[in-house]
């Protein structure tokens, strides 16, 4: 109702302002003021859409640098570091985009987005892409319109209980104690799973990861959820992390990935495109180490990979190397997991699911042809 | 007759003892009754409990590197490095200012000063600050000396430093922001305390005119500027702010035609302007309310027109009377900023969320908290004192 009413209220000061200003410009002609008024302004909104729907390529091209909605506090994946510099696994594959259209990875402005914010931001044209842990859901993909890019990340809902306590599974954690983040979709995901089961629990609510785990590590609370690369990071840093542990089950489907608007398929497939390169480069095994020794291969897959043969960018509207230019600057799939949340990170993550096919994982990208 | 001057005269001999040493002042507030002995053997126990905890965290347990190491960061968020003399020219020109002031007006702004002083030396006493940052604090600190000597010998100090305070306005936000002169800094960069000061200041003297126009209009008597006045004053202050800066982040983006976008930044300095402005109206209000009738009376008679009458004989009493509420009113909206960092700006609490997830750092948010606090207590505290300096050399509240 309010929304509705600011919105009258919106246009109709605009159409005053507007009125005002075309009485005050045109000499000639003042009894027709109104009506071209009108439609000069519908020209406008339409000339305006079609900047923000229709051609983000050429826009983020004029501008000389992507505009990246993303999360500043989630360790590994979004954060400041020291120097200033945004870092993390969600940044790095909006690095990615950077380096496939300008050559330069740098060549990026992060937009810290609240959760709440940032599908209006992506809507509103205020970034070009969405790259902030994003779970796709049905619900997301139509209502909000917004398209999915793959997925660069497999996440599930897990929950971390003391090593001690003997629990090996959900069903065992009848009447326990358990924290949770207010506001995100692991709360219901906890009350779907527990009611599955049958299972009685007590919920106990944070409105903050560091509170849960605070209340956890004194001993407030039982167990406490969150998403598994949650857990992972968080046990980490815990005073004693071979006293946790993870159980195996995943209470839900987390697929995390690169988001942009509705009605820009050009765009879409550009960000859809890279982010694949990466995932190839990775089964191809070219890395940022070694991506000169393939740059004269005989293989035709590679050689179509790397642009050297075929049209492949220039179908995108992109220059043809511009898998090359990801690689150089950014690295493969394998480079940005392991420099984010690999074996040399404090994190440690298992690959998992986030393996390529071929290891036992999902990763899979459909042939660059 | 003889009588009562003797009872005055032995109360003369013989004043009560005031000065006490510090056992006998205990003996008679802490120990004068079985009661009162053990309440205060409870509270000590409490109390000391609580600063052993407090302290022995603060110097043993706690690893404050995650503050050092990101100390740029949470005074100037990503500004980038090679512009960082922008911000150090913006800061000596408040310096400047500031030396100024406490040079000429002495008193409250000299106290200022001093807390200035202080704030410089410590960090040029950190060890933890660089070479140049060390050169630009020392700059500082004889900026701040220089100040208060010009305003200390120069007599005619008082105009210019009033005029001064008028240009580093936008002379500060020329150093920051460029405007196409120096190298544009995209605000998504301004960041950490910076940000915190500048929606702060900006909402704070914004608001002062928009403030003092609505009160103005509420006391009216045309009814179209009252009735507006009144509902805007009675809507803004009916919502909370956090659902201000949510209409501003989420809502007025989606009702602007497509493509043309405000700056997040701005639209909440905007967000909280409308919101100060509404609570500042209600200040002034309160000071218009202070006036006798009879000053009316009095400007009239002398010829003076209603114009005349608000803006030399009212509105300057008026104000004189409510500085007390204003600054409580800028302290407020000092820390209601913090709100932004839930809408995703990166202010002083932002970045301390961004910095606690630095995998380096993880599980020091106890730390970057507390200090977060404490930047907060040291700016709000030197508000309120000024405050308070304020309204005692004024004799507000004693007449």
């Amino acid at each position: 109702m309010k929304g509705k009413m600011k919105l009258i209220t919106f246009l109709l000061s605009i159409t005053l302002i507007g009125a005002v200003l075309l009485v005050g410009c045109s000499a000639e002609g003042d009894e027709t003021a109104a009506e071209p008024n009108d439609t000069d302004q519908a020209d406008t909104t339409d000339d305006k859409n079609q900047d923000v729907d229709g051609n983000t390529l050429a826009t983020v091209l004029d501008r000389g640098y992507v505009i990246v909605g993303g999360n500043n506090q989630l360790p590994g994946f979004g954060y400041l570091n020291s120097d200033g510099e945004y870092e993390g696994f969600d940044i790095d594959f909006a690095k990615t985009i950077a380096a496939a259209l300008f050559d330069d990875p740098e060549a990026i402005e992060i937009r810290p987005l609240s959760a709440q914010e940032r599908f209006t931001a992506l809507q509103t044209g205020e970034i070009d892409l969405l790259i902030r842990n994003t779970t796709w859901t049905l619900d997301r993909d139509v209502a909000l319109g917004t398209n999915f890019t793959p997925t660069t990340f497999y996440d599930g809902q897990g929950i971390m209980v003391r090593a001690d306590s003997g629990i090996t599974s959900i069903e065992e954690l009848e009447g326990a104690r358990i924290g949770v983040e207010t506001g995100t979709t692991t709360e219901s995901n906890l009350a779907d799973e527990f009611r599955k089961y049958g299972i009685t629990y007590e919920q106990v609510l944070f409105d903050d990861s560091d509170a849960v785990v605070e209340a956890y590590e004194s001993g407030n609370i039982d167990a406490w959820t969150t998403d598994k690369s949650g857990l992972v990071s968080r046990q980490a840093t815990m005073q004693e992390p071979s006293a946790h542990v993870i159980l195996s089950e995943s209470l839900s489907k987390e697929p995390l990935g690169p988001t942009v608007r509705h009605g820009d398929d050009q765009w879409f497939d550009i960000v859809k495109w890279v982010t694949l390169a990466t995932i190839e480069a990775e089964e191809l095994g070219i890395t940022s180490a070694n991506y000169e020794d393939f740059l004269d291969s005989e293989d035709p897959v590679i050689r179509r990979f790397m642009g050297d043969e075929g049209e492949l960018g220039q179908m995108l509207g992109i220059e043809d190397d511009f898998a090359v230019r990801v690689i150089k600057h950014v690295g493969n799939y394998q480079e940005i997991y392991d420099r984010n949340l690999g074996p040399d990170t404090i994190f440690n993550l298992e690959r998992g699911l986030n393996d390529l096919y071929t290891n036992g994982g999902i990763l899979y990208s459909p042939p660059f042809r | 007759m003889s009588v009562d001057l003797k009872i005055i005269e032995a109360k003369q001999i013989a004043p009560p003892k005031t000065s006490t040493n510090a056992w006998e002042w205990a003996k008679k507030n802490l120990f004068n009754s079985w009661l009162n002995t053990i309440l205060t053997f409870i509270a000590s126990a409490v109390l000391f409990q609580i600063i052993y905890a407090v302290f022995g965290w603060v110097l043993t347990e706690a690893q404050w590197d995650v503050i050092t190491e990101n100390y740029k960061l949470f005074m100037v968020g990503q500004y980038p490095v090679a512009q960082l003399w922008r911000m150090w020219a913006a800061l000596t020109t408040l310096t400047l200012m500031f030396g100024l002031s406490a040079g000429r007006f002495k008193g409250t702004m000299l106290r200022l000063s001093g807390i200035l002083l202080i704030v410089y030396l410590i960090h040029l006493g950190a060890p933890f600050t660089s070479g140049s940052t060390k050169i630009w604090l020392a700059t500082q600190i004889s900026i701040l000396a220089l100040g208060y000597l010009i305003g200390h010998y120069f007599v005619r100090a008082k105009r210019f430093t009033l005029i001064g305070w008028a240009l580093s306005i936008p002379l500060i936000l020329f150093f920051i922001q460029g405007f196409g002169i120096l190298p544009a800094i995209r605000t998504n960069v301004w960041n950490g305390l910076m940000l915190t000061l500048l929606i702060a200041v900006f909402a704070i003297l914004v608001s002062f005119p928009i403030g003092i126009l609505l009160a103005l209009g509420r006391t009216s008597h045309l009814p179209v500027i009252k009735y507006f006045c009144i509902a805007y004053i009675e809507l803004i202050r009916g919502i909370p702010l956090i659902t201000i800066f949510f209409m501003a982040q989420v809502l007025l983006p989606l009702f602007l035609p497509t493509g043309l976008t405000i700056d997040n930044v701005i639209r909440v300095m905007l967000g909280a302007t409308l919101f100060t402005s509404a609570y500042m109206a209600e200040n002034v209000r309160g000071g218009l309310q202070s006036i006798p009738n009879g000053q009316y009376e009095a400007a009239k008679a002398i010829g003076l027109n209603p114009v005349q009458t608000t803006f030399f004989i009212i509105l300057p009493q008026a104000l004189r009377a409510i500085i007390p509420t204003i600054v409580g009113q800028s302290i407020a909206m000092f820390k209601d900023t913090s709100l932004v960092a839930i809408v995703g700006l990166v202010d002083l609490l932002g970045i301390a969320q961004s910095v606690k997830s630095n995998p380096e750092f993880l599980g020091r948010h106890m730390e970057v908290y507390v200090f977060v606090a404490f930047v907060y207590w040291v700016i709000a505290y030197s508000m309120s004192y000024s405050s308070r300096r304020i309204e005692k050399s004024l004799g507000i509240g004693e007449r």
